[in-house]
């Protein structure tokens, strides 16, 4: 696995995907890594960085899908082109890729890691749910997704017999995996470091309380 | 002058680079039973630092000295072993077990219950089990600091940490605690000034060697302490934002002296001390 670096990389722009702003910055000596594992960006202005998982990665550039909702995920996607932010990772662990017949699942911002998977497994069928037809907009970031909007779930839609990789909202991610027992699942929690220091963000898997940053984000029970 | 991490903010076998940064590892506090912790949500940020109540998750005693203490000793980084309990036996027992370390007792988590027994009590009983470098971590709540300071010296400290996070809540949009168990160890930079003021006093009341730590982001931080009368300086929740900070802050901490007149940091020790005629606590 690649070696996590801390570097301060320039913006390169922010772009606005529905409610949610994909922030770019340059790529630096970092390695983008496996799909499903995530950087902690510097969020300016405050005291810890936000762990956010890499959605896109074109040649130079990483890219990372921010949805503004409190004062970190704010100032971070309030950067402004020729800004510099402190980038860490990759970090954590992501999806295993070899898998038979993948199929994405997506909810709300949850569609972060997916089009860098997509990327990585030659664009599989995807399932993407979002609450309102302003966030669905996000769907333009995976074109050939089937997109379903509230109050139709993506467990309405799901076929059968496909080796699940979901991310998403964690009543989703429970959803799918009552369906798909077998299913990787990107989970998120609130974290201080993201590499394994601080012990914020430990999630309670088969009973047992385990740092999300070291043993996931994507985890799986099967 | 050594870098050191505050406990719990650092774990070495999952970042062995961070440590090895260090002049030595302080290990997350080590309680006779493992513990697995309070539950989520267990940190939160505020303006100006953050909450955690983590609750001294830790394998425990016997995994800690049987499976974790020699895989640390491997990454030949001085060790130095945060030691809890819920009773002084409780400590002593743990120190009993202990060798070629520095232990810290840790007498000031403010998730957990304290031990009934006073700081000094406890000292006490770990300093009769053994003859390790005894460090006692105390409160920042401690209402006379060097009234304190002279009674864990007394029953037998050979230095002093000093502070441990201060009790705080933080609550959420609907006005409910963000943290599940209410309140948490507040950290950060907001924490500085606190700490300055313990250093301070507790200068004031004894020589032992003091490891400061409290909202420590920059070499000029660092300094300040030392002139308030720091022996040593540990690095908390800078560490989460920045691994590579003990380098940084390092590197900083000798322009900061150069530019404060003095040609080491060290050569800064207590400066601040001899401005104040009389400071009460």
């Amino acid at each position: 696995m690649s070696k996590p670096r801390r570097e301060r990389l320039s913006v390169l722009g922010v772009d606005a995907v529905g409610p949610y702003a994909l922030v770019r910055v340059r790529r630096g000596s970092l390695d983008p890594g496996v799909p499903g594992q995530f950087f902690m960006l510097e969020a300016p202005g405050r005291v810890l960085p936000r762990p956010m998982s890499l959605c896109v990665a074109p040649r130079g550039e990483l890219g990372f899908l921010v949805d503004p909702v409190g004062p970190g995920t704010i100032a971070i996607a309030s950067v402004e082109r020729g800004e510099a932010l402190h980038v860490f990772g990759p970090l954590g662990n992501g999806f295993r890729l070899d898998v038979p017949r993948p199929l994405l699942v997506g909810g709300g911002i949850g569609i972060a890691p997916l089009p860098y998977l997509a990327e990585a497994l030659e664009q599989p069928p995807a399932v993407l749910g979002f609450r309102s037809a302003r966030h669905a907009e996000a769907a333009a970031l995976l074109p050939h997704a089937e997109v379903v909007v509230d109050p139709v779930l993506v467990t309405d839609v799901l076929p059968a017999g496909r080796d699940v990789l979901a991310c998403g909202p964690e009543p989703m991610l429970a959803a799918v995996r009552a369906l798909a027992p077998a299913a990787q699942l990107a989970w998120e929690a609130p974290m201080a470091c993201g590499y394994g220091a601080c012990y914020g963000c430990v999630v309670e898997v088969e009973g047992d309380l385990k740092r999300l940053c070291v043993e996931g984000p994507v985890l799986c029970f099967s | 002058m050594l870098l050191l991490n505050a406990s719990g903010c650092l774990d070495a076998l999952t970042a062995p680079d961070v440590a090895s940064s260090l002049d030595a590892y302080v290990t997350k506090t080590v309680t006779p039973d493992p513990r697995a912790g309070n539950a989520p949500v267990r940190i939160a940020e505020t303006e100006q630092g953050m909450l955690n109540a983590i609750g001294l998750a830790n394998p425990g005693r016997e995994r800690f000295l049987s499976t974790m203490l020699p895989r640390l000793r491997a990454l030949n980084v001085p060790l130095w072993v945060s030691v809890g309990g819920f009773a002084a036996h409780e400590y002593a027992e743990t120190c009993a077990h202990l060798d070629e370390v520095t232990i810290e007792l840790n007498l000031s988590c403010p998730n957990v219950d304290e031990a009934p027994e006073s700081a000094a009590e406890i000292v006490a009983a770990c300093r009769e089990v053994t003859g390790n470098p005894l460090y006692a971590k105390v409160s920042p709540h401690s209402w006379d600091m060097g009234e304190t300071v002279r009674a864990v010296e007394a029953a037998g400290a050979d230095g002093l940490s000093m502070i441990n996070t201060l009790r705080g809540v933080v609550l959420d949009a609907h006005l409910s605690p963000t943290l599940a168990r209410g309140a948490g160890g507040y950290s950060g930079p907001a924490l500085k000034p606190v700490a300055l003021a313990a250093v301070f006093a507790a200068r004031r009341a004894t020589s032992l060697p003091i490891v400061a730590m409290g909202g420590v982001c920059s070499g000029r931080d660092a300094l300040e302490l030392i002139a308030c009368g720091a022996t040593h300086v540990a690095l908390g929740t800078v560490l989460f934002s920045d691994p590579t900070a003990p380098a940084r802050i390092r590197a900083e901490l000798d322009v900061e002296a150069e530019r404060a007149g003095f040609a080491r940091p060290e050569d800064a020790f207590a400066h601040a001390l001899g401005f104040v005629a009389r400071m009460e606590n």
